[in-house]
């Protein structure tokens, strides 16, 4: 069986130093930058050197040229997540110029120079209004499919404060996409800062499912039918679980919260798409099986390969899905999902 | 082998009417819960309820087990905890409405109440109670150290003597290492004392070296160390801020619960106390299969900074936790149901519990969506139990 066409919905455009941005930066900002000892964002959601942030080969920050020739063979499409952390620098202006000039950076440097290629528009999502103005500037160019959130943020993303984002975005038709990572200064666990790197890694899907919970009972996809929202890098095997337990909440706390009118999981099989990458998939494939079918995942999967971060093999997931099934997620999906 | 999906999820589907007001103007939920009959199970095996919940009936109970300076403090200062992270409960003290004594005193403060409308109603053998007073949350460790203990001297008197039918939960201060140590130890030979007791907010993660001390004392007394659902731990309950509403505070817990199990395995807790055991109280089970897959995926990419870590963490997670089973989550289907319980593989694990007197109780007839053989209902609903615990 030859493989269906495929949409790669994760690769990764570092931006490979704060200096690569100041051609973009308005002159005071450009002397702020160059004054202070300021050296851009300092989440550290993949340290350069951990196991996980670059295959065998790769870098952990590559070039177009890198991109093209181990990222692209065989792809249709691939759409670029740039993580670049503006949410974490405090200066909301600051953050709201650098957006700009990532996304500057991305057009020209990605977008003019591969048309296989989209784009997430980067933006100062802990400032709604300046972030909306950044949707807005960028919003009308056909290279950007979806805007890019960190999953760690200040408040939950179900909260009335992201609104602008989300008008901004479905007002354009594009997608939001939550991303892994984010440092927005309080702990990554409802417990506290964990010591280890491998713990941040491991604990970031319960962020994700925090996040669910949120848009779900927060009432967003009532205020904008139209939001789709894309989970980018943080598994999708707790999904099921996830869904019988809020429904269970719904059940009985669902006078708390008259406009969620429908069940839970209704709202997270309608608006939501989950990449596969990383997989976290069972050692059993029929456990995997079982996953995918209690999620209804053939209509919920979109393909990804996270270049060039370091995964599982994605063949046991692959190897699971009927002709059909494989179709919809390596593309159909992703083609419905992104407008492409 | 093939999997058979019938998913007819579309992004295109145009859901209901949009409403600028965030529903607080809105109609009834358009949509409404068919309430299909409920499956009821045979009571033919015993039954070991490992959450019950006990609270001091007025102030004044619990000072009469202070001793004076800490009495005196209590009156003037109160108790002081990690404040700005409260939800209100859907329901006063989060209760059954028909578990308030008469005299209004407050629900599980009122032994011949709850032994009517547990341990006699559903022929209970043996009940563990999970007194959530607060003590391990002051801010004021020494008097969370007096709280802890006067706590504990209450149950004794009040629960443990008049009802054999009951055991009971060591309260600690458990942000300080040495003073809950030094409460285990003093009630860690007394028979009525089954588990040193824990909320799942603790102001850092449980793996952190400051919690050791306690697990030393736990593994000198060869009882576990429960984890309860709730606190209030002085940071935002999810790793992304504050949400607004309770059903996320009450629904999001498996988020915590999860964050202590990853911080106790990667910390190298189970390497250093090689006999130590867990009990996780009212966070469900549903998240274990996937959480572990993804540990195990994690540690074998990252384990060169955990090198402590010496085995998968699954495995680690099969040998020293056990879980209690409310509220459990409701898969889509029957079967779905059983296909969690063989991607947990913990059929030696899972311990009954009706979380009474709270309004998500369980009853053992009900708890279960789906029939069970009967050597998983022994297990389940007692004997699981009765071996950890040595009952």
């Amino acid at each position: 069986m030859p493989d269906p066409t495929r949409i790669d919905c994760d690769i990764h455009n570092e931006i490979p130093n704060l200096e690569t941005l100041y051609p973009y930066l308005p002159d005071h900002w450009l002397d702020y930058c160059r004054e202070s000892a300021f050296n851009g964002p300092d989440a550290a959601d993949y340290p350069e050197s951990v196991p996980i942030s670059a295959r065998e080969g790769s870098s952990a920050r590559p070039d177009l040229a890198e991109v093209q020739n181990r990222a692209l063979q065989d792809v249709e499409i691939g759409i670029l997540n740039c993580a670049y952390r503006v949410q974490s620098v405090r200066n909301e202006d600051l953050a709201a110029s650098l957006a700009t000039a990532v996304n500057q950076w991305q057009v020209e440097h990605w977008l003019e120079k591969e048309p296989r290629l989209r784009a997430s528009i980067v933006a100062p999502s802990h400032n709604p209004a300046l972030a909306a103005k950044e949707i807005e500037r960028w919003g009308d160019h056909p290279g950007f499919v979806q805007v890019i959130l960190p999953v760690r943020a200040e408040a939950p993303y179900g909260n009335r404060r992201y609104d602008p984002i989300y008008s901004a975005a479905v007002k354009r038709d594009l997608a939001i996409g939550i991303h892994y990572g984010g440092a927005p200064g309080h702990p990554p666990t409802p417990t506290g800062w964990p010591s280890y790197f491998i713990e941040d890694y491991a604990g970031m899907a319960q962020i994700f499912q925090s996040q669910v919970i949120s848009l779900v009972c927060e009432g967003a996809f009532e205020r904008f039918p139209t939001l789709r929202v894309a989970l980018i890098e943080g598994g999708f095997t707790w999904l099921p679980s996830l869904m019988w337990r809020i429904d269970k909440e719904w059940k009985g706390l669902r006078h708390n919260t008259p406009y969620v009118r429908r069940p839970p999981s209704e709202y997270m099989r309608t608006h939501l798409r989950l990449t596969i990458q990383p997989l976290d998939a069972p050692p059993n494939p029929l456990h995997l099986a079982q996953i995918l079918d209690q999620c209804g995942a053939e209509d919920l999967l979109l393909y990804a390969s996270d270049y060039p971060h370091c995964h599982d093999d994605q063949d046991i997931l692959l190897e699971l899905l009927t002709a059909d099934q494989r179709k919809k997620i390596c593309s159909a999906n992703a083609r419905a999902f992104y407008r492409l | 082998m093939t999997a058979q999906f019938g998913s007819t999820a579309s992004v295109e589907s145009g859901p209901v009417t949009k409403d600028q007001t965030n529903g607080h103007g809105a109609n009834s939920p358009a949509s409404s819960v068919q309430p299909a009959p409920r499956y009821r199970a045979p009571l033919d095996t015993a039954i070991i309820d490992t959450d019950i919940h006990i609270y001091f009936p007025t102030q004044d109970t619990l000072r009469s087990y202070l001793d004076e300076r800490w009495q005196d403090y209590h009156r003037t200062y109160g108790q002081r905890g990690f404040d700005g992270s409260h939800y209100p409960r859907a329901m006063p003290n989060a209760a059954r409405h028909d578990a308030w004594p008469e005299d209004g005193t407050p629900p599980g403060s009122n032994l011949p109440l709850m032994q009517k409308q547990l341990l006699d109603e559903w022929n209970i053998e043996v009940g563990v109670l999970n007194p959530l007073v607060g003590a391990g949350e002051q801010r004021n460790l020494a008097f969370g150290a007096a709280f802890a203990r006067a706590t504990n001297e209450w149950q004794v008197a009040e629960w443990l003597d008049p009802e054999p039918r009951l055991r009971a939960s060591i309260i600690v201060p458990w942000e300080d290492g040495e003073l809950s140590a030094a409460e285990i130890d003093r009630w860690g030979s007394h028979p009525g004392f089954v588990h040193a007791l824990l909320i799942a907010r603790t102001k850092e993660p449980l793996g952190r070296r400051k919690y050791w001390p306690m697990y030393e004392a736990a593994c000198r007394h060869d009882i576990p160390i429960a984890i309860h659902f709730g606190g209030a731990a002085g940071v935002p309950i999810t790793g992304s801020g504050y949400p607004n509403h309770y059903i996320e505070d009450h629904g999001g817990m498996p988020q915590t619960f999860q964050a202590q199990v990853i911080s106790l395995i990667f910390e190298g807790v189970f390497q250093q106390f090689p006999t130590l055991k867990f009990v996780l109280i009212e966070g469900g089970f549903a998240w274990i299969p996937p959480m572990l897959w993804r540990m195990d995926s994690a540690w074998r990419k990252l384990g060169s900074e955990v090198p402590h870590v010496t085995e998968p963490p699954s495995q680690l997670f099969r040998r020293h936790f056990w879980v209690s089973t409310q509220p459990m989550e409701e898969p889509f289907k029957p079967e779905q149901f059983r296909q969690l319980l063989g991607q947990l593989d913990l059929d030696d694990r899972l311990l009954f519990a009706t979380d009474y007197p709270h309004w998500d109780f369980d009853a053992p007839d009900r708890a279960f969506p789906v029939p069970l053989d009967k050597e998983r209902r022994r297990k389940f609903m007692a004997e699981n139990a009765r071996l950890l615990y040595k009952l």
